[in-house]
């Protein structure tokens, strides 16, 4: 029996970290088992630790969480080695608006996420692994506990996982509602119970992340992802992909489409098919104005620049990056300059405060976008925007600076004239200027 | 020495430690990088932004703060570009990002003039601003009754949260909110509950931390600044006073010159109010027939105390001289003087806090033994013997704090109770008063270990307990230091310049319970608070600031001046020997040595010119290990000292610490209002329970 689905899947999608999304019950360890649960798990405990990374490192798997390194390199950092403890942490902090794919990962099939885990942990020689959720899922979380309580009361976590003596102890942990969170070592920081910001780097966390120790921290779905690869070899889950872009992923479609929903797809899949067919093409008729093609931190695409493979290389040539699959898909109707307002917004509210640029640098350009969007722009605001962010941009502790500099960036390059109109409209009137 | 290499910075090639942080080196070679947020000797923070740096080969600035040098991947120089157009540009902009909510109060800010934002916007700035949008505005907050929080004005650096947390091992400051108002938040919710050591008001390179007896008082281009020693512990902080007509506006750690490097507690920051407490004596007075005083002259007093000095002399009668722990080493020495050679008397002595001639007499024959206060940070180890060092000694504790954090020393702690030192030690051991001995004992293995060590003993390890441990030192095998804790901004002073009651002497307690006593003389001490005058009829003369229980019982009370308004030296609690410069000048008062000088006169005795460099001279050629370099004491410097081992073995009398704490400081803390608003229950300054 099918169980009904926040959006209709379709038959364009690849379906290996959804496959069991549909199944009455997917979220229960006997579903998992009936398909395909814990061989992954069993065939790993078989292998060397090296044959599992080499494994990973086949499969062309980046991360995807956003900046999309090389899975099986970063997992090669570690050193496992090591007298101190491992751990595997999990980045579920999800928030990069756009992006909505991690909680169904969890919500659908949060076992597939623990075999991932594991997998993980016998190749680190790690024994202990948290999910770090963001504060806002809260009945994520729930579900996720639910499923590590089942995989406890069933031997698949804690002592001797299905008699193969390996032990693994596996725990949420809940964020509270910062974005900068998802930054991970900023994760680690919350996760130790410190204030949520960045830490230097060097140290890397694959040397020294949680407590002081070597950590393996990858995304949910990059976890979710290693199940697969290594029940089906590396080298098959990279060729449904491009070369250097292995295997598929979730793209959360949102925006002015007829379909939004997350949608499973290789890569390499074109943009503008997503777009006319996964999407069902434009809401009501009307023109393509531009992307986001992977959440609201990367520069924003031209409806003439979206004739692309979404694959990590192709996208970056574009100018832009596939970052977490949060694309939002804009008509012709959107006002950019609000747009500009909604994402800045979003940024000053979310900037952590650590260092001055990003702290200071997105709530000045919130408030000229906000008085600009109210009607008191003026004509030099426009050059200002756009040095501000470059002010800002590379210049930031961390890449929340450059996430706010680089959709303003672009949106002042290939939008300016927009902004112009609202000057020409606006007339001479009097204008409050106001934060 | 770590492994040198080449770099090159705005054209011209040094040579710099491999890993050393760029801008370091570059401050080495004279190259200035900017910096708000980095703070040598404090954990990296690359918050600021301000020290980017062009690095040829890398597209992005680099982080001058946290970037170590080292050579290419192919071996050729690290190419550094530090005033280049690309930095200067990056320099203006965070600056105007600074800007923008910064309230530029500057014409009543209290850093005026001080600023690091107003100089570094005056070197690197732009002088118009493109912001026109309303600035993030909240109120002022007084967190305790010495420190305020302007957060507008607030720059994010984190320096007093880290001052606080890593320098003083208090962290009762932390970060609050997100984004653009994050704020500094303290351990309190609305207030603080800490040292009160203004170490957070000292490391603001703003004005978002001021002074609660500061603010708003002054401009800091209106007052001279006289360095000088503290008078309250025996540390012996130096203390900038700031001067504006003859009133001290401040006390704070200018120039950080001193042996107390960025350290200064409350004491050393706010204890200088007693100078202008009303109930300062400021002229002479005489016991009347009603058991009152009467205000008299200099002159008359004068001329009183010298007439009984020689009628009791002549008459073979019986002195008793107690000294202070608070004057200088000039005063210390004209006074024992006055009482050998001028009165024919052995009855000396003063308050002793700590046994230093057992262990002066126990180290006889070694050399090196007595550790100095820069030991104490660069030692191995550190054990810690019966006392509460954040308490008593403040800147012992921030040497071994300090030294645990650049050096990972080992640190040990053998106390009755907890101490701030247990968050580092390796080992902790709490002892019954009179069981430190055993405690140590326990720590041998560990000890013997240890490549080096310097012991920090209190007042309880005294006599046969002392001697016992020296003797386990020099049974560890290991180079072995020793701290002999006593109280007072002179002490070590008042027992080096032999204000001692030896060969026979009376001491302090005999002195005051001989029935027979003629007179007691007493400079700057207040024996009487804890005990009686056995001799009925005594003339008590008494030199004091005020009028305390023994002033209160004199028959002539003479007005001293406080070590704020005298020049002079002090030795500290490990034999350093520092300068006090005059700061001020209190109307009526004279200072210790003008007024036993000018007895002396009175009297016809000729005890040597009563200035403090003459005296100072003489203490030079006639007291051992006193032959200290005059131009390095002259340029603010501290001059290490040798005592002369086994001078006495043994001296009649008791020995104790008052156990002040942190915000008491003996008479001179009771007349201090900014030490009696700030003081709280000490207990509660300790980690584990509200930290």
């Amino acid at each position: 029996m099918a169980k009904k689905l926040y959006n209709e899947p379709s038959p364009l999608e690849t379906k290996v970290i959804s496959k069991r999304w549909g199944l009455e019950g997917s979220e229960t360890l006997d579903v998992y088992l009936a398909n395909d649960g814990f061989k992954a798990f069993l065939k790993a405990r078989e292998m060397t630790p090296e044959a599992i990374i080499e494994e990973v490192k086949t499969s062309a798997l980046r991360g995807r969480g956003g900046a999309g390194f090389p899975t099986g390199l970063k997992w090669s950092f570690v050193p496992r080695t090591s007298p101190k403890p491992k751990y595997i942490v999990v980045n579920g902090d999800e928030s990069e608006p756009g992006t909505c794919k991690d909680r169904l990962l969890i919500e659908y099939d949060p076992h597939n996420l623990i075999e991932g885990i594991l997998i993980a942990g016998l190749a680190m020689d790690a024994h202990k692994g948290y999910i770090y959720i963001r504060g806002e899922y809260r009945f994520v979380i729930e579900k996720m506990n639910k499923a590590i309580a089942e995989a406890y009361a069933r031997g698949y976590l804690g002592k001797n996982i299905a008699g193969t003596g390996f032990d693994f102890d596996l725990y949420t942990h809940s964020g509270a509602g910062a974005y900068e969170c998802g930054e991970e070592t900023a994760l680690l920081d919350s996760l130790e119970g410190k204030r949520g910001v960045p830490r230097m780097k060097p140290p890397f966390p694959a040397v020294a992340g949680a407590w002081a120790s070597p950590t393996l921290l990858n995304n949910v779905e990059t976890f979710a992802s290693v199940p697969a690869i290594i029940r089906d070899g590396g080298a098959a889950y990279a060729a449904l992909g491009t070369p250097k872009n292995g295997g598929t992923r979730l793209l959360c479609l949102s925006g002015h489409v007829n379909k939004p929903g997350v949608y499973e797809i290789p890569l390499g899949f074109p943009m503008m098919k997503a777009i006319n067919e996964l999407g069902g093409g434009m809401r009501n008729g009307k023109k393509l104005k531009a992307v986001v093609p992977g959440g609201s931190s990367c520069p924003i695409l031209l409806a003439s620049e979206c004739d692309i493979a979404m694959d990590y290389d192709t996208v970056a040539k574009a100018g832009s990056m596939l970052g977490s699959g949060g694309m939002v898909v804009l008509d012709e109707d959107t006002d950019m300059v609000a747009v500009a307002l909604r994402i800045m917004r979003f940024y000053a509210h979310e900037s952590c405060g650590w260092c001055i640029p990003c702290r200071e640098g997105t709530t000045w350009l919130r408030k000229i976008l906000q008085r600009f969007n109210d009607g008191g722009g003026r004509h030099e605001d426009i050059a200002l925007i756009g040095d501000v962010a470059k002010n800002m941009f590379g210049r930031t502790f961390c890449a929340l600076g450059d996430a706010a500099a680089m959709p303003t960036m672009s949106i002042i390059q290939k939008f300016s004239h927009e902004f112009e109109e609202r000057l020409a409209k606006q007339g001479s009137g009097l204008v409050s200027i106001n934060g | 020495m770590a492994e040198l290499v080449k770099v090159k910075i705005n054209g011209q090639e040094f040579e710099a430690e491999k890993g050393k942080l760029l801008i370091e080196a570059a401050r080495e070679n004279g190259i200035e990088i900017p910096a708000f947020c980095y703070k040598e000797g404090y954990s990296l923070q690359a918050a600021c932004r301000m020290c980017l740096v062009e690095v040829e080969g890398t597209p992005k600035l680099q982080v001058g703060c946290t970037l170590p040098v080292d050579v290419n991947r192919d071996g050729t120089p690290m190419v550094v570009h530090t005033e280049s157009d690309t930095v200067k540009a990056a320099r203006k902009s965070t600056l105007e990002l600074l800007l923008t909510n910064h309230p530029l109060d500057c014409p009543v800010c209290d850093k005026g003039g001080e600023c690091e934002l107003q100089d570094m916007v005056f070197r690197y700035g732009a002088g118009e601003s493109r912001y026109t949008e309303r600035k993030v505005h909240t109120p002022e907050k007084q967190w305790s009754p010495v420190v305020f929080f302007d957060a507008p004005r607030c720059i994010l650096c984190y320096r007093c949260v880290r001052a606080c947390n890593e320098g003083m091992g208090v962290g009762a400051l932390g970060i609050g909110n997100r984004g653009v108002v994050a704020e500094i938040i303290p351990n309190k919710h609305d207030h603080l509950e800490c040292d009160e050591c203004g170490a957070c008001i000292d490391i603001c390179p703003v004005g978002a931390l001021t002074s609660g007896i500061y603010r708003y008082q002054t401009r800091p281009w209106e007052m001279n600044h006289v360095g000088t020693i503290c008078t309250h512990c025996s540390d012996g902080c130096k203390t900038t006073l700031g001067v504006r007509d003859g009133e001290i506006m401040r006390g704070n750690n200018r120039d950080s010159s001193g042996i107390n490097g960025e350290f200064l507690c409350v004491k050393g920051r706010y204890g200088f109010d007693f100078v202008n407490h009303p109930d300062r004596l400021q002229t002479p007075l005489l016991r009347n027939a009603a058991g009152g005083f009467d205000e008299i002259s200099w002159a008359q007093a004068l001329d009183l105390v010298s007439k009984k000095f020689t009628e009791v002399k002549s008459k073979n009668g019986k002195f008793g001289v107690i000294g202070s722990n608070h004057t200088t080493n000039e005063e210390n020495y004209f006074l024992q003087k006055f009482a050998r050679q001028g009165l024919g008397t052995k009855n000396i002595d003063h308050h002793r806090t700590g046994d230093l001639a057992t262990l002066f007499d126990a180290l006889s024959g070694k050399t090196d033994a007595l550790a100095s206060m820069q030991d104490v940070y660069t030692a191995k180890a550190v054990l810690v013997v019966g006392s509460d060092l954040a308490q008593q000694h403040p800147l012992l504790s921030f040497q071994a704090r300090a030294n645990y954090r650049h050096h990972a020393a080992h640190i040990y702690a053998v106390t009755t109770g907890e101490v701030r030192e247990d968050k580092q030690a390796v080992a902790s051991v709490r002892v019954q008063k009179g069981g430190e001995l055993a405690g140590v004992e326990s720590l041998r293995d560990k000890l013997k270990a240890e490549a080096n060590l310097v012991i920090v003993f209190g007042d309880t390890v005294q006599g046969d307990a002392l001697r016992k441990l020296v003797a386990f030192g020099d049974s560890l095998g290991i180079p072995v230091k020793y701290v002999g804790l006593v109280d007072y901004s002179n002490s070590r002073g008042a027992y080096d310049m032999d204000l001692l009651p030896r060969d026979g002497g009376l001491s302090r307690e005999q002195m005051l319970a001989a029935a027979d006593l003629d007179v007691l003389w007493v400079v700057g001490a207040n024996p009487l608070k804890s005990a009686a005058l056995a001799s009925k009829n005594a003339c008590v003369v008494v030199q004091d600031m005020f009028l305390t229980e023994t002033a209160k019982a004199a028959t002539l009370v003479l007005p001293a001046a406080s070590a704020y308004e005298k020049n002079g030296t002090v030795t500290n609690v490990t034999g350093e020997v520092q300068k006090l410069k005059q700061a001020i000048k209190v109307m009526g008062t004279k200072t210790d040595l003008e007024i036993m000088g000018s007895i002396a006169k009175e009297m016809g005795l000729n005890l040597g010119i009563w200035l403090p460099e003459k005296m100072l001279e003489e203490i030079r050629s006639t007291v051992h290990g006193y032959n200290v370099a005059l131009p390095v004491l002259s340029s603010g410097a501290a001059v290490a000292t040798q005592p002369l081992n086994g001078k006495v073995a043994a001296l009649p009398g008791t020995i104790g610490s008052a156990g002040d704490t942190l915000f008491t400081s003996g008479t001179l803390g009771r007349y201090s209002k900014t030490l009696n608003s700030v003081m709280e229950a000490p207990g509660s300054l300790y980690g584990g329970k509200d930290h």
